[in-house]
């Protein structure tokens, strides 16, 4: 392997394409019936620590039943204070994250819990060298903004796997990471520690977090605690905090799209106001991926028109709470790199880019998010790489009307060897994966899309290096680790940096 | 006469309307119509109406948790006569089901809870989060036969191993039979963990529960 060029990231600009799921009425009228349900019914905050903040704050907290009722004025006056836009930044600074509203940045979906091996396509479950080998793939691809952690670190002990997981990004990738699987305080607090020496102190951290977290709500109008006490200490630290609603029309919210769309409006309102109630002015955002089931079998389907509604509506919720959106994209419940695979993700990141989600998620997982497959990761990128040629839209001047060649070519003539075109070509989409061979070829060679994504998905881990921690700070961190092992009470693990230092010393 | 009224109650269970069943029910009483022939010539043809039109495509999850609904309310109703007249209603098995520590996922287990009662078990919801002390007490208290553990983490499925070293210690284990279910579960994992069985979905899940039950019975 020898290092090549350093990672590129290349987000999709928002503008080119507008898509108006809601209007202005239906969403003050959505956020009407938001603040009504937050004030009558109430949103469930099982954590003391939240139901004290609250209650300082001056809400109604029903201590038996956990339930806070927050009156109107005291959702808006905190909601007020968050800021819309701040990065997330990444160990390499060129890789920096503007979340300002214009762009579109993608990243890999989490916390799988198989691996479809790319040699023989068997399932296998997830360990932390697959997170390590995933985050050097996804760092190769200038379509992957930032990582989630991709799939589970089955192989390292429970209460300190996460962390696990988070160094193995780290130690594959100069990308910001975001972490959908920190769901207690002490491990919010050990990933924070590490995030700081990286970033060289809290402050540091603070302007610059090259760590962000999700977590996710308890449809309906709930909330789990150790997540919320997770997402109290990154509120404290000044890391990006959001939280996801997942509720799934007909089970856990209302069949009605609105109404669904309330339900989960309220789940993650209540809680960013929370967090700007225990900390004004964090940096927060709104994070979405509600669905409707399955009505046979009650499974959360990641796919069909009311996930792609709820990708185009949600992002003006989030705008009209001027905060940024991480939108659930590509979660599609196909087995294999198919055909439902491509509508369900085509459909659900160009209706949640198109309307300017901020992030969007995740690439390469199949199954409802079980699965991770290598080659699903780089058909995804293909899929997004066609939705961000598709937001530049068509501008219209001077130069494109291109009068010029129209008149020199004339009636009659062709293009393909005119200037302009050598000149404007490249600024066409290409296709890596597309199969538009002539059929005869593709019958005496075979191939295809997903072979192709195969042997990419290869020729990228065997000669992707990407730029590697710095010896100290790696020890740095190995040492956070086994701290919250030990705080932990269970056996240390070696870290994916000490477990590959170890393989190359015994060589 | 006692066709129209149960009629009234296969109506109230296919109609998912749980007080028009509780009031079947206490017609039923005071006609003097036996509480089991109520279940069995009332209430039971509506279920199994429920069942087959589910089966055929035409109906769907809510149907079949309303109609669930409905025919426990009229059981709620008609419990008090079986055990005034001495009698047990035949039940198919007794269940404890509940997500296990550190997980609050629970669509996929009331799922499976729903179809086992609406199979003619009696099912114990223990809710999520549940301590391995919690399943053991409520074994005992219900004399279950199998206990159900839910699992939709990687990070919490160990607590599946942790509940049946209880069960063990407890001298629960056997008679009682344990089946694991939940996302990252596995049949691999199943047998790793000595559990009894395991299934991915809820259809299976009441298979394999009406085979533990069979075996268990065998056995004894
Ligand atoms: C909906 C959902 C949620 C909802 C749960 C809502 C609720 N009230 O239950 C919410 C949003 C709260 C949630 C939270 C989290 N989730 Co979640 N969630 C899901 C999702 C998308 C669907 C689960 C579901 O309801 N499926 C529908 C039901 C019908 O299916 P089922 O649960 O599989 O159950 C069937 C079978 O498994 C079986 N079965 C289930 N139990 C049992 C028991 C027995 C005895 C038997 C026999 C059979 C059986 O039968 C059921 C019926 O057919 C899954 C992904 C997926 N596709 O599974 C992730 C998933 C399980 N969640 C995941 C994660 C990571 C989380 C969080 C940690 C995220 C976060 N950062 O906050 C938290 C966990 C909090 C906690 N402490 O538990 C991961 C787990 C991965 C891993 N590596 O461990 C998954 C796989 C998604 C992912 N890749 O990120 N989640």
């Amino acid at each position: 392997m020898s290092p090549d060029v350093a990672a590129a990231v290349s987000p999709a600009v928002v503008g080119g394409i507008r898509v108006e799921a809601l209007d202005a009425e239906a969403v003050a009228r959505i956020h009407e019936a938001t603040l009504d349900v937050i004030e009558t019914v109430g949103v469930r905050f099982p954590s003391e620590r939240a139901l004290d903040l609250w209650e300082a704050a001056g809400a109604t907290v029903d201590r038996g039943a956990e339930v806070v009722r927050a009156p109107r004025a005291l959702i808006e006056r905190a909601l007020a204070t968050a800021p819309a836009a701040y990065p997330l930044a990444a160990r390499d600074p060129r890789l920096d994250l503007p979340l300002d509203g214009r762009h579109v940045y993608a990243a890999t979906d989490g916390c799988g819990i198989e691996v479809a091996d790319l040699a023989t396509g068997e399932r296998r479950p997830s360990g932390v060298a697959d997170v390590a080998e995933i985050a050097r793939l996804a760092d190769a691809l200038d379509e992957v903004a930032f990582h989630w952690i991709p799939v589970s670190a089955q192989d390292r002990p429970a209460p300190s796997r996460s962390l696990h997981e988070l160094l193995a990004c780290w130690a594959n990738s100069t990308k910001h990471v975001q972490t959908e699987s920190i769901v207690t305080a002490p491990e919010a607090r050990a990933a924070i520690e590490m995030a700081a020496a990286i970033a060289g102190g809290r402050d540091a951290l603070r302007a610059r977090p090259v760590l962000s977290m999700m977590q996710c709500t308890t449809s309906p109008l709930g909330q789990d605690g150790g997540s919320v006490d997770a997402a109290l200490e990154a509120a404290a630290a000044g890391i990006p905090v959001g939280f996801m609603t997942m509720a799934s029309a007909a089970f856990t919210s209302p069949t009605s799209l609105a109404g669904t769309l309330v339900v989960g409006n309220a789940e993650v309102v209540a809680a960013l106001a929370l967090l700007q109630i225990a900390a004004p002015g964090c940096p927060v955002y709104y994070a979405a991926a509600q669905t409707a089931i399955d009505l046979r079998s009650g499974a959360y389907t990641g796919g069909g028109p009311e996930d792609f509604l709820f990708g185009a509506a949600t992002n003006q919720l989030a705008d009209f709470y001027r905060v940024p959106l991480s939108m659930g994209a590509f979660a599609t419940g196909a087995k294999a790199p198919d055909w439902q695979a491509g509508v369900e993700n085509a459909l659900s990141a160009f209706l949640a880019s198109a309307v300017g989600s901020d992030m969007l998620l995740g690439l390469g997982l199949l199954n409802g998010s079980r699965i991770w497959s290598h080659e699903q990761l780089l058909l995804d990128a293909e899929i997004f790489s066609i939705v961000r040629a598709m937001l530049r839209g068509i501008p219209v001047d001077d130069a494109s009307l291109a009068l010029d060649v129209i008149a020199s070519v004339g009636p009659a003539g062709d293009y393909l060897t005119a200037p302009h075109t050598r000149r404007h070509m490249r600024e066409l989409w290409r296709p890596r994966f597309m199969d538009r061979r002539p059929m005869g070829v593709v019958e005496a060679e075979g191939g295809g899309p997903r072979a192709w994504a195969n042997a990419k998905a290869r020729e990228l881990l065997a000669t992707h290096v990407p730029e590697p921690l710095e010896p100290l700070l790696a020890a740095e961190l190995s040492r956070i680790v086994h701290g919250r092992e030990r705080e932990a009470g269970v056996e240390t693990a070696p870290t994916i940096v000490e477990a590959t230092a170890a393989a190359g010393a015994g060589r | 006469m006692n066709d129209t009224a149960f009629e009234a109650m296969r109506r109230a269970v296919v109609d998912g309307d749980a007080d028009a069943a509780a009031a079947a029910a206490s017609a039923a009483i005071a006609a003097g119509i036996p509480p089991l022939v109520a279940i069995d010539e009332g209430f039971m043809p509506g279920m199994k109406e429920v069942g087959a039109g589910f089966a055929a495509g035409d109906l769907f999850l809510p149907d079949m948790m309303l109609a669930a609904r409905a025919m426990q309310r009229a059981l709620n109703v008609l419990e008090p006569e079986l055990q005034k007249a001495a009698v047990e209603r035949a039940v198919a098995g007794r269940v404890v089901i509940g997500t296990v520590a550190g997980d609050i996922h629970e669509i996929g287990k009331n799922l499976v809870g729903m179809l086992l009662s609406t199979s003619g078990f009696e099912v114990h919801d223990l809710g999520v989060n549940v301590s391995p002390e919690r399943f053991v007490a409520a074994v005992q208290e219900h004399r279950a036969d199998i206990v159900g553990l839910s699992a939709l983490l990687t990070t919490t499925m160990t607590g599946q191993r942790t509940i049946i070293a209880a069960l063990q210690a407890a001298g629960l284990r056997p008679p009682v039979k344990v089946m694991v279910g939940g996302a990252p579960v596995t049949g691999a994992w199943a047998s790793e963990i000595g559990a009894d069985g395991y299934s991915e979905d809820a259809m299976g899940a009441v298979e394999l529960a009406k085979r533990l039950v069979g075996a268990g019975e065998a056995a004894r």
